[in-house]
């Protein structure tokens, strides 16, 4: 269980204080899948930071009763002098996993073969994204944050992430930001909508849709 | 909790299922695992895999060492008139000079480049610092050893007469590498000009550190005042433990045992603060 307690974020920007999130209130239990919708800028990335314990709220707190991911498919966390291996090397020591166990999954789902061995800046995006989604499936969560990953990679990749997400590990919960309202559709079950930094939660992902769509028509 | 809009869970707000605390030895675990991870990855983006790889970390500060020992020699910049050879003079200054320099200039601006690490929630601020000390330490405590066999075994200094007190000053030199990094590495990612200030900062500081002069050289007036410098206790304790009884040394532990405890304490009232001002960004 991860119980997010009152979190209420500010940004201080030139223009004086904004509020990116009030007082958010939601707890995900094992197993469920979570999806948030919101505009850009709604606050939804913010909003996985702090779960993932990244960021620090303004005010409230987030419980975690089980392990948390690091919003998948985030790159900035590479050291692009370092090559795939020794960052893949680095995550294992951080989360105490098994590097020679996870190896052949991540040279099998990154499909980057020699690429493995080279720098990580040399990568192209995409490859980025395959080696960063590789990392987070290797090291094994009770709970994926899942930010926009259908905005990177092609149809290929997407599928692979399918498989392991939501066939091989559908016994995880998950927490899936979206704007793609066909996305969370398919893969919850429940929504959240992010308006104007408060959240709207519904039991019911087609009403959740459909108050989004009449919120941001 | 009122105006929580939260449809999903109403029934289970008045959750109270045990919050999973992390114990003491837990977190120090996960701490020790994060600061390793940190050090080899260190080790690898500086030095590589090529050639001799990790033995950089302490054949660089070997490398200076010697060769100041070998121009000290050059100059004779001590006529030995203190009971103690131009070498050990130079080994047991320099030595320390190269410890604390690497250590905390290291640590300057060393949170901004790893920022994207601060993702994994293990990783702290705290531990970027920690990390880089460590390596430096363990860089340092090595060439020093190193160093000392070499020149023995050369036949150009004698062992210590009083290995303890030596060992005691260095110990003491690394609890105040790890004080003023922690206070370096918060400072520069506060402000951009601290860094730049610092270098200079560092090295006038080098000439008053103990490592080019001993106490009793100096005209009294001017011995109190340099029994204040933190680092002076260090190298008069590197000295007497050297010498032994053939040299007079004005070492101060206690005074700077007090120091070190209150940069320590400084030091991580600065990590953390800047451990929440990142998270708050």
């Amino acid at each position: 269980m991860i119980k997010v307690d009152g979190v209420s974020k500010i940004y201080y920007t030139r223009k004086g204080p904004r509020r990116v999130l009030d007082n958010i209130c939601m707890e995900i239990r094992r197993g469920q899948k979570v999806g948030i919708l919101g505009l850009n800028g709604a606050g939804k990335s913010t909003l996985v930071r702090i779960i993932s314990g990244a960021e620090l709220p303004s005010s409230g707190a987030v419980h975690h009763g089980m392990s948390v991911s690091w919003p998948l498919a985030f790159s900035g966390a590479f050291q692009g002098s370092l090559s795939g291996l020794d960052n893949l090397r680095f995550v294992c020591r951080v989360y105490n996993a098994d590097y020679e166990k996870s190896l052949p999954f991540v040279e099998e789902f990154s499909e980057l073969g020699p690429y493995l061995r080279e720098p990580v800046k040399k990568y192209s995006s995409g490859m980025v994204a395959r080696l960063a989604f590789a990392l987070s499936i290797a090291v094994d969560f009770d709970c994926f944050l899942i930010d926009e990953i259908v905005s990177v990679g092609d149809s290929r990749f997407h599928g692979k992430c399918h498989t392991e997400l939501f066939e091989k590990r559908k016994d995880r919960a998950m927490i899936i930001v979206s704007h793609n309202s066909g996305y969370i559709r398919e893969h919850c079950d429940c929504a959240g909508v992010l308006l104007a930094g408060r959240l709207y939660m519904f039991d019911n992902v087609d009403a959740g849709l459909a108050f989004y769509d009449a919120k941001s028509a | 909790m009122p105006e929580c809009v939260n449809t999903v869970n109403e029934k289970t707000l008045s959750w109270s299922a045990p919050r999973r605390q992390t114990s003491l030895a837990r977190s120090l675990v996960i701490q020790a695992r994060v600061i390793y991870a940190l050090m080899m990855r260190e080790v690898i983006t500086r030095y590589g895999r090529d050639n001799i790889g990790f033995m950089w970390v302490f054949v660089e500060p070997m490398i200076f060492t010697l060769g100041v020992t070998a121009l000290w020699n050059v100059y004779e910049i001590s006529k030995g008139e203190s009971g103690m050879s131009v070498t050990a003079l130079a080994w047991t200054g320099y030595s320390t000079v190269m410890l604390w320099r690497n250590a905390t200039s290291r640590c300057a601006k060393a949170v901004e480049p790893n920022l994207g690490l601060l993702y994994h929630k293990n990783v702290r601020v705290l531990d970027l610092f920690f990390s880089r000390v460590i390596l430096e330490i363990l860089g340092g405590t090595l060439s020093t050893l190193f160093v000392g066999l070499i020149l023995m075994g050369a036949g150009l200094i004698v062992p210590p007469k009083e290995p303890v007190i030596m060992i005691g000053g260095w110990f003491l030199l690394i609890w105040y590498t790890f004080g003023v990094g922690m206070i370096v590495g918060a400072l520069s990612e506060r402000w951009e000009a601290f860094e730049r200030l610092y270098h200079p900062v560092m090295y006038f500081y080098l000439g008053i550190s103990g490592c080019f002069f001993m106490v009793d050289w100096l005209p009294s007036s001017l011995q109190r005042l340099a029994e204040l410098v933190p680092t002076v206790t260090v190298t008069e304790m590197m000295r007497h433990g050297y010498a032994g009884d053939a040299v007079h040394t004005y070492e101060q532990p206690g005074y700077l045992c007090v120091f070190c405890l209150l940069l320590t304490i400084s030091g991580l009232l600065l990590a953390r603060q800047t451990q929440e001002r990142i998270g708050r960004h």
